[in-house]
């Protein structure tokens, strides 16, 4: 398997990355590289083994927990949108999405 | 005043002089931010905020003089900028975060600043730890002092390097493939990765969710047992991985001899595992890794003598599913990744573009510029592997071999109590050596990617020189939640060997 400019292309899109045609062409090359290495998965029988998430559910069951519905934080807006690239009375700005 | 000056002590001998007032919380602040300020070419630290340091140590000053001890009171650290800071910025080594003002402390910085440690500042990494040189971050290289033309490992890079020229006596840092123990490993530093879940990732500034780990690193065992002790420990409510299980005290095994052992011989009856898989064994004709270096080998079959006298048992194990550990941590932490790093979107926080069209125009030029080229090569890995028609035959392929690696290492601790090997091939290579050749650099984990999957607690400890004079680490990886039992060995190591007290010239 190799992908192609256009792969990177529409990878590059569901990112949300930019990829003018050089850079595009360099992570062509480096990303069929290291899927030359991945290759060799294909090879393990993996038939019947449970897909591991959290390492200690090997040992022990290991179940996530849901914490009551409520708010656990004070409300810290002005914290909160201190680092924000764009703020007006509270609210983020963002560029008009409608017409 | 002590003899030692204050750069050369450690955590303990820090914490001793400041509870017996030989020096107080301010002078030891003082003493290491204008130290660290002094070696700023070595590129360790990234930011400093003098007032909000003294204003802790005053603070530490204030509770010995009610009368309060502790461990880690008064005692300066610093701490890896992939934790959120109130006081202090929080880049991740990133473009994208610069200037990033957190409204909260990681838990693990605050569990810290609970116990009276004192923040002297945040510490040069790779770009939200993606990397292992620290060549990966927007702010430039840091400077292994063993060669400052060396990189210092990474990600934990710049925590390593303050570490290795005492500009501070610990540091925390992340371990998600190998982060805290190859950087501890080319920098002749004491590091430890506990087991996953076991720190809480409230506050990490995310990578690979189902990886990434907080841990000490320190000038010994004995100094990250302190710390990690703190650093440890639940947290339901913040962290949904977070292990239910008690703190504890990590420094309850250290000096402590195994049962039935002897003073002399204080390991006797520690069975260490030797991975068949990682070493070029001489009785074996079969088997050569091209990729381990000769001094390293030379080094860690010294450290392995070193245990034999100490009555430990070497053997050999086998771990068959190593090598897949690269492209299995190469499919996993990148979608891991790729889900993380899409918050970074230039809306609520982080860099945003200063021209473009309309919405996702933003969102593109935003994120390529915010984002340095090995974070775009592993969002565009992971994007592609989680893509549609492609997920099984990767990311759920790579957690199934994920399994298989874990019960490789299930399989040999029936066999050995300890696991012992390089924590990585070669020393530290010289900066830009290795290019920017993803493969290259990940096949250089190769050590540290298997206990990372199996989410085991695993260490670095200073084993000797290679070629160069450059430091070796071994790893010793224990089964889950024997971090206090791999901290015990470590110690015995170090009480009969001074490698870990070697300073580099001219610090």
């Amino acid at each position: 398997m190799s992908l192609t400019l256009s792969d990177i292309d529409r990878i590059a899109n569901l990112a949300r990355l930019e990829m003018p045609p050089a850079q595009a062409e360099r992570m062509l090359t480096q990303l069929n590289g290291f899927f030359d290495i991945v290759e060799q998965m294909k090879a393990v029988d993996t038939n019947g083994v449970e897909p591991l998430a959290h390492p200690t559910a090997v040992i022990d069951h290991v179940s996530l927990r849901l914490r009551p519905d409520v708010a656990s934080e004070p409300n810290d807006r002005e914290a909160n949108q201190r680092s924000a690239p764009a703020v007006e009375r509270g609210l983020f700005l963002v560029p008009k999405v409608i017409e | 005043m002590s003899q030692k000056q204050i750069h050369e002590m450690g955590v303990a001998e820090l914490a001793a002089a400041i509870a017996d007032k030989q020096i107080s919380a301010v002078e030891a602040a003082q003493a290491l931010l204008a130290r660290a300020k002094q070696h700023q070419n070595l590129g360790a630290y990234l930011a400093f905020n003098e007032d909000a340091t003294l204003a802790q140590a005053r603070a530490a000053d204030a509770r010995i003089a009610a009368g309060e001890r502790g461990p880690l009171l008064g005692v300066p650290l610093a701490h890896k900028d992939i934790f959120v800071t109130k006081d202090f910025p929080s880049t991740a080594g990133s473009k994208m975060l610069q200037g990033y003002q957190s409204p909260f402390d990681a838990t693990v910085v605050a569990k810290l600043a609970q116990a009276g440690a004192v923040t002297l500042g945040k510490l040069n990494c790779d770009e939200f730890a993606m990397g292992g040189s620290n060549e990966n971050s927007a702010y430039g290289v840091a400077r292994n002092p063993w060669d400052t033309d060396r990189v210092p490992g990474g990600s934990s890079g710049g925590s390593a390097v303050a570490v290795a020229a005492r500009l501070a006596p610990a540091v925390t840092g992340t371990d998600t493939g190998g982060s805290i123990r190859q950087p501890a490993s080319f920098c002749n530093v004491t590091g430890i990765k506990p087991t996953y879940g076991r720190c809480s990732r409230y506050g990490m500034i995310a990578f690979a969710s189902s990886l990434d780990q907080a841990g000490p690193m320190a000038r010994s065992a004995a100094d990250c047992a302190t710390l990690l002790s703190v650093m440890a420990g639940p947290d339901i409510d913040r962290d949904s991985t977070s292990l239910d299980h008690p703190a504890e005290d990590y420094t309850r095994l250290l000096g402590q001899p195994r049962e039935g052992a002897t003073a002399a011989q204080p390991l006797k009856g520690l069975r260490i595992g030797v991975p068949h898989e990682w070493l070029n064994w001489t009785d074996d004709e079969g088997l050569t890794r091209e990729d381990l270096s000769d001094d390293v080998l030379v080094t860690i079959s010294g450290a392995l003598q070193v245990f034999k006298q100490l009555g430990a048992q070497v053997k050999r194990i086998q771990l068959p599913h190593t090598n897949l550990s690269v492209p299995a941590y190469y499919i996993i932490a990148p979608a891991e990744a790729s889900s993380n790093l899409s918050r970074f979107d230039g809306v609520k926080f982080g860099h945003r573009a200063a021209q473009y069209d309309d919405l996702i125009d933003m969102y593109k030029k935003s994120r390529s510029e915010g984002f340095g080229p090995e974070v775009q090569r592993r969002i565009m890995i992971g994007t592609y592997v989680l893509s549609h028609g492609y997920y099984d035959a990767y990311y759920l392929k790579a957690q199934q071999i994920r399994r298989l690696i874990a019960q490789d290492f299930q399989q040999a601790f029936t066999q050995c109590d300890v696991i012992a090997g390089p924590a990585a091939p070669t020393t530290a290579w010289k900066i830009g050596e290795k290019g920017d050749d993803p493969v290259a650099n990940y096949l250089a984990d190769i050590f540290t990617l298997p206990a990372s999957l199996a989410g085991l607690p695993g260490m670095s400890v200073p084993a000797g020189f290679g070629a160069g004079q450059l430091p070796v680490g071994l790893q010793l990886i224990g089964n889950y939640f024997k971090e206090a039992e791999l901290l015990q060995t470590a110690h015995a190591f170090q009480q009969a060997t001074d490698w870990h007290t070697k300073t580099p010239e001219g610090f």
